[in-house]
């Protein structure tokens, strides 16, 4: 099993009720699921502690057979280049590179990088003309567009995507979401995607949705 | 609406206190170097003032014999029936310890000029018994505790009083110093009756000496204060680039609200003045915490400049502190200044801020572009060049050393930004790749603590520079200079013949010093006769001559001036100058003469007794074998009761040179290592307020799989490497301000010019401090940063930016 989430709780500090409540999911290779639930009811939470972003105060996540309960930070960290991809809302690029060395970045952490690759994906994602370019210098759904390509060019077995298309108007966001599933299609990895829209989630093959940290 | 405005303004500094402390502190620190070297300054210019008002002479024409003994009673009675108008004066030193003497000054009330008298603290002078009985002593509070137990007269308190002197009454002075009816000098008032008899008739033993201008000392120790005020500036420049940054972080950081409350319809005039009110406010709090640090440092460094001046100039300066209202009125207008120049720029840019404008934060924003700060700099650097090539006097020396530091410190992030990208170009990994690319990012935030280390490290190199030479300078000139094995100084003319008689016994050769103060090419100097001997010829290093230079001055056909005289008279090898009445001869050397303040002429003892014949000479050097000395000075205390502190052997006196020469630069030294302890804080401080805006950039490196513990060695790493370029940088900008000292400023100030020697060690310890200062800067941001947590760097994905 890729992804395994048992009775998962979690309560962030000083908050009156917790984020999750007994959360459990399984998701194995190749899976794509939607994640959808109202603003705050834990969707991204959820996705951060399946990343090994954060840990949880209850109950057991597993990462391609690994535990991360009790899991070092170097360890977790180790996870994070290696196994999994996060793609933010935020897209969450670097600013300090240029786009080239933004794409290539987490596949040379996980000393996976391939030139011919990463250039096959910036061109499936119309990025070619803008490798010299430096973040702030791309449209929302450039930058997004960029964020997937970081992610697939390391090759996770993982991709976790939060609202990846929440910042983009309907259009670029039907683009850049139908550019994610096939490009993770491809690659054979397994998906968590959040998203506040239904007809986006419709797409997935997988649904679940979050209520007040609890899964339905 | 003002209220609320207010509120919102200041919500940010109480949700942000670290950024209101750094721009309180920065402000607080250069005010407090900058009010401590006014402190000192006007200290030592209100003991200047004190001491002409107190010895007269200055303003007051005076008789004193020709022959330097003390003048008779009667020929004062003489003088004053013979019509002239003049007051006795009496002058002596009562030595309670070896250490400290207090100078004793008695004059006669009832004669002397007006505005002589001391005024009394408080209470009223009592003329009979200032007169009268054991009498009244007047001075300065230490002074007056410092005197020997066996002064009985009342000891009245009055601050007017020259530093570490009293006054009495003639009778009371004659008794405590032991010299009964004799008298030293004689003032006379500034009107005099016509008809009074020619001084030559009634006495003539003696001379007149014309009242002098009374800001001589202050003129002869303005370059030492100009130096203390440009390290004063330097401090506060240091301090306003802190000030500067922590104002245009909080501007940026306060975007987003500003553009709130014009949105909400509060009018940018209001807004402008109500943040201008607000600066203001604080300045007035950093400015008054800054003047009670700058007394606190005043009042530490003042002992040691006191010790200076006296070593250097001979100026008595109290060692006490007083609060005087116009320096803590310019330490807190200087802070009121300082903020506005600082906060002038965000003032500006909220003035243009549009409406619109973007809310986040701009770190590029708060620098300057790099094109037009290239330019700056290269603008500052050349206007530096040029007035070192053409420029002359004192003040344009200062502008150039400013130009040269400004100029360097603009500099610096350009240049540090093409070395962070030629690493960039070279790393090989991905984590090296980020590191040199997200420094450069910094590079803007950081931009103005790096260059407020770039001026302290710079101006720490020059002026170490400076004074190693000066010390290796010194203490080579003190070696051919003080060449006798014994200095001795005759009370009368009966031990100076005594001594003379020396030379057929156990002393190779006796070399009279004697010399007459004069102007030689309208500047003040000093001529001296100096017998013909090995002692010179060997000793003596020229800086020019002619060749046999010795011989043509031993037969009195030419003179030797030191190093002062030739570049402010600008004389050369070979001009003829008057000396004396019929006197004029050429010059034939140029030797260096460091130390003093004054030019001086050297001329053969033949000629010199010919054109100076009422000058006896009473001090002596005496060559002999150095294990001889005690013996020596045993037999002349014995033989011919010379007083022991009339002796002082030659390492005693290069002793007492060289601590007055560390004295002097031990506040140089002080002030230097406060401004690198202020460019610390800057850094420090830097860091701390950009932690806060960093997390957006760190937070995708963290997700993307480095450690936080990772990240933090980064940072501290990027914080060594910064710190060390900045040295890097540091060093020549630091040599070419030694440079500018020594081949600029101290010609200007001092006269003298002083060969430049390097200091490798010295420049590697000051580097490694500057890294351990860095290093220490950037530990509590980088400890934060690794003790994160995580929901705080996932706040970054689940926050909207």
């Amino acid at each position: 099993m890729l992804l395994d989430l048992q009775g998962v709780e979690k309560t962030y500090p000083g908050a009156d009720a917790p984020v999750l409540r007994g959360v459990s999911l399984r998701l194995a290779a190749g899976d794509m699921l939607a994640l959808t639930g109202e603003s705050g009811s834990g969707k991204s939470t959820l996705l951060h502690l399946a990343g090994g972003l954060d840990t949880a105060d209850a109950g057991r996540v597993a990462l391609a057979g690994t535990d991360l309960t009790g899991l070092s930070d170097a360890a977790r960290a180790g996870l994070r280049r290696t196994t999994v991809g996060v793609i933010f809302q935020q897209f969450n690029l670097i600013p300090s590179l240029d786009v080239a060395a933004n794409i290539a970045f987490q596949a040379r952490l996980a000393g996976r990088h391939d030139p011919d690759k990463t250039a096959a994906l910036a061109a499936r994602l119309g990025l070619s003309a803008h490798l010299r370019k430096y973040p702030e210098q791309l449209s929302g759904g450039q930058q997004q567009r960029v964020a997937i390509a970081r992610t697939l060019a390391a090759a996770p077995q993982l991709v976790l995507a939060d609202e990846p298309t929440g910042n983009l108007d309907e259009s670029t966001a039907d683009g850049v979401f139908d550019l994610l599933c096939d490009l993770v299609a491809e690659t054979g990895a397994g998906l968590v995607l959040v998203t506040h829209s239904t007809r986006l989630a419709a797409k997935l093959p997988r649904r679940a949705h979050l209520h007040a940290g609890v899964l339905t | 609406m003002n209220r609320a405005i207010w509120a919102a303004l200041i919500g940010h500094w109480r949700r942000n206190p670290l950024q209101w402390i750094t721009l309180v502190a920065g402000l607080a620190l250069g005010t407090a170097l900058w009010a401590g070297v006014q402190a000192i300054n006007a200290e030592a210019r209100a003991s200047y003032a004190a001491a002409a008002a107190t010895l007269g002479e200055t303003r007051f024409a005076m008789l004193r014999p020709t022959s330097g003994d003390a003048i008779a009673q009667d020929t004062y009675i003489a003088l004053r029936r013979a019509g002239w108008d003049v007051s006795p004066l009496i002058e002596g030193r009562l030595r309670p310890s070896k250490e400290s003497p207090v100078r004793l000054i008695g004059i006669d009330p009832l004669t002397a000029p007006m505005g002589l008298l001391p005024t009394p603290e408080g209470a009223q002078a009592e003329p009979t018994a200032f007169l009268t009985g054991p009498g009244q002593v007047f001075g300065p509070p230490d002074a007056l505790d410092r005197l020997p137990a066996t002064v009985t007269a009342a000891r009245i308190a009055a601050p007017d009083v020259a530093p570490n002197t009293v006054i009495t009454d003639i009778g009371v002075a004659q008794r405590l110093l032991g010299r009964a009816g004799k008298i030293d000098r004689l003032l006379l008032a500034p009107d005099q009756p016509l008809t009074r008899r020619p001084l030559a008739e009634i006495a003539p033993g003696l001379e007149l000496i014309p009242p002098q201008e009374s800001a001589d000392m202050a003129r002869l120790t303005d370059s030492f204060h100009l130096n203390l005020t440009a390290f004063g500036l330097l401090s506060f420049a240091v301090g306003l680039f802190i000030v500067h940054g922590a104002i245009g972080l909080a501007f940026e950081q306060r975007r987003a609200m500003l553009r709130n409350l014009r949105a909400l319809g509060v009018p940018l005039p209001r807004l402008l003045a109500l943040m201008a009110l607000e600066l203001a406010a604080f300045a007035l709090i950093a400015g008054a915490i800054g003047v009670a640090l700058g007394y606190g440092v005043a009042a530490a460094l003042l002992p040691d400049v006191a010790a200076s001046l006296r070593g250097l100039y001979g100026a008595e300066v109290s060692g006490s502190l007083a609060l005087r209202p116009a320096w803590w009125l310019s330490g807190l207008a200087l802070a009121l200044g300082g903020t506005a120049l600082a906060g002038a720029g965000a003032l500006w840019s909220l003035a243009r801020m549009p409406l619109l404008a973007s809310a986040q934060p701009q770190a590029r924003a708060r620098a300057l572009r790099p094109a037009l700060q290239a330019a700056l700099a290269l603008g500052l650097l050349g206007l530096a060049w040029a007035l070192a090539l053409w420029g002359t006097g004192l003040r344009a020396g200062f502008v150039m050393l400013g130009a040269l530091l400004l100029g360097g410190a603009l500099a610096l992030p350009p240049l540090l930004g093409v070395v962070l990208r030629l690493s960039q170009a070279r790393a090989k990994g991905p984590v090296a790749q980020w590191f040199w690319a997200d420094s450069r990012q910094q590079l803007p935030g950081l931009s103005l603590a790096l260059m407020a280390l770039l001026l302290a490290m710079a101006a720490n190199v020059g002026v170490s520079t400076m004074v190693s030479s000066f010390r290796l300078t010194f203490t080579g000139f003190l070696d051919q200079r003080l060449a006798a094995e014994l200095y001795v100084t005759a009370a009368d003319a009966r031990q100076a013949a005594a001594i003379e008689a020396l030379a057929d016994g156990p002393v190779r050769a006796v070399l009279p010093l004697m010399s007459v103060d004069t102007k030689i090419a309208g500047q003040p100097a000093t001529l001296h006769g100096l017998r013909d001997d090995p002692t010179y010829r060997d000793n003596w290093r020229f800086l020019q001559s002619i060749p046999n230079a010795w011989d043509a001055f031993a037969k009195g056909e030419g003179v030797l001036i030191n190093e002062q005289l030739y570049r402010r008279a600008a004389l050369q090898l070979g001009d003829v100058i008057p000396l004396a009445q019929g006197l004029r001869l050429p010059i034939v050397g140029i030797y260096g003469d460091y130390g003093n303040p004054v030019g001086q002429v050297s001329l053969s003892e033949s000629l010199f007794q010919k054109s100076f014949p009422q000058v006896a000479p009473r001090r002596f050097g005496l060559r002999l074998a150095p294990d001889q000395v005690p013996a020596l000075q045993e037999e002349l205390t014995q033989k011919i009761g010379l007083a022991e502190n009339a002796m002082i052997d030659q390492a005693a006196l290069k002793a007492l040179s060289r601590s007055v020469f560390e004295r002097t630069f031990a506040v140089t030294t002080a002030l230097n290592l406060l401004t690198l302890a202020v460019a610390g804080f800057a850094m420090l401080m830097s860091l701390l307020t950009l932690a806060a805006m960093r997390l957006p950039q760190l937070a995708p490196v963290w997700a993307l799989g480095l450690t936080r513990r990772r990240l933090a060695l980064l940072d501290l790493a990027r914080a060594l490497v910064l710190a060390a370029l900045t040295g890097a940088l540091a060093l020549p900008l630091g040599l070419a301000l030694a440079w500018a000292l020594l081949a600029v400023v101290n010609v200007e100030a001092f006269g003298w010019r002083l060969p430049m020697f390097l200091f490798p060690a010295d420049y590697a310890r000051l580097n490694l401090l500057a890294l351990a200062a860095a290093a220490l800067a950037a530990l509590w941001p980088a400890l934060q940063l690794a003790r994160l947590p995580p929901a705080q760097l996932l706040g970054v994905f689940r926050n909207e930016r």
